[in-house]
């Protein structure tokens, strides 16, 4: 009998062997990738498709109609739907910087300069890590309000900005940096900032794309936020009144299926498309991703 | 490396959000958690009032909500941890682009965190014969009579179970499949020689002890997203669920905290959370931490 070889991880083409691995993750990728296909059709159903019985997974004659009827919807409510696009993006728009641009200056500082707590800094941080926050909510309400901060846009970005899981991953990767050119540049004469900026940002872009990522899908879908904090419906989010329209109310009827559906669809897109376009940057971050 | 205090300034605007919104709430949440609150007349302090009427008069939570949070936890905690390593393994020993592919199917769902794919839970598990789900049923004949789904004391629990499966190849399925494919390639061949038989042998002796911190980070990425993922079972059948068949510790919060405004006794039960949440991590850090 050959002896055992050891194999490689990520072989580079096709072989034999590896029917057996297709077979069984096949059906774990089917099973998890139909309910996302059927959000698909479904927004696109047209009424008497909504209506069919027995119901129908695939759309035959896929329409628009669920989504004029979402426009329509909003503008009945007094709101338009402009003015929750816009909350929207401009909430998810100052969060992701301001999370970007402190979460790297952080690491930068924990990861390359030298000062007293600094370790101490990082391992709250990474007990953080495991941060509920739904288990907190009441207390982050009272501080929000002591705050002053209630129905205004403070209140949906800033609880928001510190992402524990963020700072970790560009920290671990900031520590991929070599020393030796933070050095080079300190006897150039560069001052810590230029440093930041010239040096590390350019360096650590993959960490960058990876939190914004994470950081995007907390505040894209985020209901707590609007739900507690802010009663002025005209500032709440698009995520919010997505999940009205979702309710046990509307989605009793058939026609607020398809509308719910469609309302799914616009919020679930960003995040798959945001995902796709930097996914590499994601797999080269997690690579530092370990906890030791 | 020099000793540095400019480090303080780039730390300051990261530290000082997280103290006021993660730090600061779970501090107030365990001195509100000795007190009685009901969220208009100042606190008074009732010692361990909360933690002993916890145990001993809250039936609810002994009956109900604790064994579902057990429930819940093993199996979309521990057990979606084992089916993100096998799935990340699996995918590992495939060529670049199946895998790539297949990654994002499985890493899909956790982009929509629950709320944003409510509705589309609500229309598969549709109570009558017109739902997808009965209909399928129906039609290969498991059952006769279409079940109401989201109102059965018998389903709730296990749907939201389902649901938390799906969801759960997230962030640590990605560093968990990073960590497989970064192995060094040589420790394989070395095992070979010393005696390692077969893939199955070579994942437990040689691959998992060398990426252990992706295996840490990705255990307490799992743990904290089953929780926060928990919100799912109030979004599908309303606080409290039907005869608290799917209730869960989170939702205990948010009804005792904003239904009946017993902030006291919420943050109680929030200290309990955030303790699971610690026994669970500590496990994790006890079987992954590298001794040398």
């Amino acid at each position: 009998m050959a002896a055992y070889k050891g194999h490689r991880m990520s072989p580079d083409e096709f072989e034999k062997g590896q029917i057996k691995i297709f077979l069984l993750v096949l059906p774990m990728v089917l099973l998890t990738g139909l309910p996302i296909v059927f959000i698909f059709f479904h927004a696109f159903k047209p009424m008497e498709e909504l209506f069919a019985f027995p119901p129908k997974f695939i759309t035959l004659h896929p329409t628009l109609d669920n989504f004029r009827k979402l426009l329509k919807a909003s503008q009945s409510a007094g709101i338009p739907l402009s003015k929750y696009v816009f909350n929207s993006i401009f909430i998810t728009a100052a969060v992701v910087f301001g999370s970007l641009l402190f979460s790297t200056m952080a690491a930068y500082a924990l990861s390359k300069l030298k000062f007293k707590g600094r370790n101490v800094m990082m391992q709250i941080n990474q007990i953080a890590l495991m941060f509920v926050s739904c288990a907190v909510m009441i207390p982050r309400y009272l501080i929000v309000n002591k705050l002053g901060m209630i129905d205004t846009y403070w209140a949906e970005i800033l609880p928001l900005i510190a992402l524990p899981v963020g700072l970790f991953l560009i920290k671990q990767f900031v520590d991929q940096v070599p020393d030796s050119l933070i050095e080079a540049a300190y006897m150039d004469g560069a001052k810590e900032w230029q440093i930041y900026l010239k040096v590390v940002l350019p360096l650590i872009r993959p960490a960058i794309a990876t939190a914004a990522i994470l950081v995007f899908q907390q505040v894209w879908t985020n209901l707590e936020t609007s739900n507690y904090y802010i009663n002025d419906d005209s500032i709440k989010s698009l995520a919010f009144y997505m999940s009205t329209l979702t309710s046990t109310t509307t989605t009793n009827t058939v026609a607020g299926q398809g509308i719910a559906a469609a309302a799914s669809l616009i919020m679930f897109l960003p995040n798959l498309i945001l995902f796709c376009i930097l996914q590499k940057n994601v797999m080269n971050t997690m690579a530092h991703s370990g906890i030791k | 490396m020099h000793s540095n205090k400019n480090g303080y300034w780039f730390v300051f605007p990261y530290a000082a959000l997280f103290v006021v919104f993660i730090l600061a709430p779970v501090i107030m949440a365990v001195l509100l958690s000795f007190t009685n609150f009901n969220a208009i007349e100042t606190p008074n302090f009732v010692g361990f009032l909360n933690y002993i009427n916890l145990i001993t008069s809250d039936d609810t939570f002994m009956k109900y909500v604790l064994p579902n949070t057990v429930k819940y936890a093993l199996i979309v905690g521990v057990g979606g941890y084992v089916l993100s390593f096998l799935l990340a393994w699996a995918l590992a020993n495939l060529p670049k682009v199946p895998r790539t592919i297949f990654a994002l199917i499985l890493y899909s769902p956790s982009m929509t965190t629950g709320v944003a794919m409510t509705v589309l839970w609500k229309i598969m598990f549709t109570g009558d014969q017109t739902g997808y789900i009965n209909s399928w049923l129906m039609n290969i004949g498991v059952i006769n009579e279409p079940i109401i789904w989201l109102v059965s004391t018998d389903y709730l629990l296990p749907i939201v179970i389902i649901i938390g499966l799906w969801s759960s190849m997230g962030v640590g399925f990605l560093s968990i499949l990073a960590g497989l494919l970064n192995v060094d390639e040589s420790l394989y061949e070395a095992a070979a020689i010393d005696g390692v038989r077969n893939r199955f042998q070579e994942m437990i002796y040689v691959t998992i002890p060398s990426m252990k911190p992706q295996m840490l980070f990705a255990a307490v990425m799992q743990i904290v997203g089953a929780f926060q993922n928990g919100q799912i079972s109030t979004l599908l059948a309303g606080n409290p669920t039907p005869q608290y068949a799917a209730q869960l510790i989170v939702n205990h919060i948010e009804d005792y905290g904003f239904i009946r405004y017993e902030m006291g006794y919420a943050a109680a039960v929030s200290v309990v959370l955030l303790l699971i949440v610690q026994i669970f991590s500590a496990v994790s850090t006890k079987l992954f931490t590298e001794k040398d």
